[in-house]
């Protein structure tokens, strides 16, 4: 079998049609799972009162935002490099989710702060580079939206991108490099977690669901953006071509 | 544990359910977003989809 195929926006549509319902699935399951153990199994915080079940969707919308960013420059530099259509698009259709869940992040994080911290809102280092990192994917799909020919706008919004790629490792860091509001990580890969079982549990299950979802929304966006931009392309004789070749 | 405790969330109830509620409604608007782009664009290719 040749993978190479599928770096075909055409050949990659009908497979994307096909994964999409399986990871939008798996997301249901492991979604309602988390859930279950979120808000039922967990037992309350002992300090923070039933308010830390916010962490739930908190940290796998956090999470999210950054890996969602770093996959978004992989495939910049992917087709920076080999000037590759579908890498581009791939691009294209993850910059409205990272940004969704970047947004939810800073808007979840808000509403755990009031009654932890007693304020929505502080300039603090963790605070302000994910603040960033928003205004980093707005700046990504504004930059592609104002240039008008697409592989212009893919190489353009690509530098951006990989630029933009630092502040990922800052968000990070920033709880170790500054002394923040925010607190440190809880769960980390290389020392055991220090949080109950139960809670990690349902922490990993709700970032398992957020995965599996963004792999669905982005597959399913990323075939309205290939019939978009690649309408014009003959893909009748194309597909003709493949079933005379060498599958 | 009551309904009203579990909606109460021990005083916690606009935090927590704010949090989750907007999630939910996010990925909600996402998901009909991205659908109606998708049969947006499947319309304007009349058909013409590439398929193997």
């Amino acid at each position: 079998m040749n993978w190479f195929r599928f770096a075909s926006p055409a050949s990659f549509y009908p497979l994307a049609g096909r994964m999409a319902p399986w990871f939008g699935g798996a997301a249901a399951v492991f979604a309602a799972a988390g859930l279950y153990i979120g808000l039922v199994a967990a037992p309350t915080d002992a300090t923070q009162g039933e308010a830390y079940r916010i962490i739930f969707v908190h940290v796998a919308a956090a999470w999210m935002s950054m890996f969602i960013y770093l996959v978004l420059a992989f495939w910049c530099a992917v087709s920076l490099m080999f000037n590759a259509r579908l890498a581009a698009m791939m691009a294209q259709a993850l910059a409205p989710t990272g940004a969704l869940f970047t947004a939810l992040a800073l808007v979840t994080g808000a509403l755990w702060g009031k009654p932890t911290w007693g304020t929505y809102w502080a300039w603090d280092a963790r605070m302000t580079s994910e603040l960033i990192l928003l205004f980093l994917y707005f700046g990504y799909m504004a930059l592609r939206q104002a240039i008008d020919e697409p592989r212009r706008a893919d190489r353009a919004s690509a530098v951006l991108a990989l630029v933009g790629a630092i502040n990922v490792p800052i968000i990070h860091f920033s709880v170790k490099w500054w002394n923040t509001l925010h607190q440190g990580a809880s769960v980390s890969l290389t020392s055991a977690p220090t949080m109950a079982a139960v809670m990690l549990t349902g922490m990993l299950l709700m970032a398992l669901a957020a995965w599996f979802y963004s792999i669905a929304i982005t597959l399913t966006r990323v075939r309205a953006i290939i019939l978009e931009r690649e309408r014009h392309a003959g893909w009748v004789g194309e597909a003709a071509l493949a079933a005379r070749g060498t599958r | 544990m009551s309904v009203a405790e579990f909606v109460a969330m021990g005083g916690y109830g606009f935090y927590v359910w704010g949090s989750y509620a907007a999630c939910a409604l996010a990925i909600a608007a996402e998901i009909v977003v991205v659908r109606a782009r998708l049969a947006a664009a499947r319309r304007a290719a009349g058909g013409r989809e590439p398929s193997q």
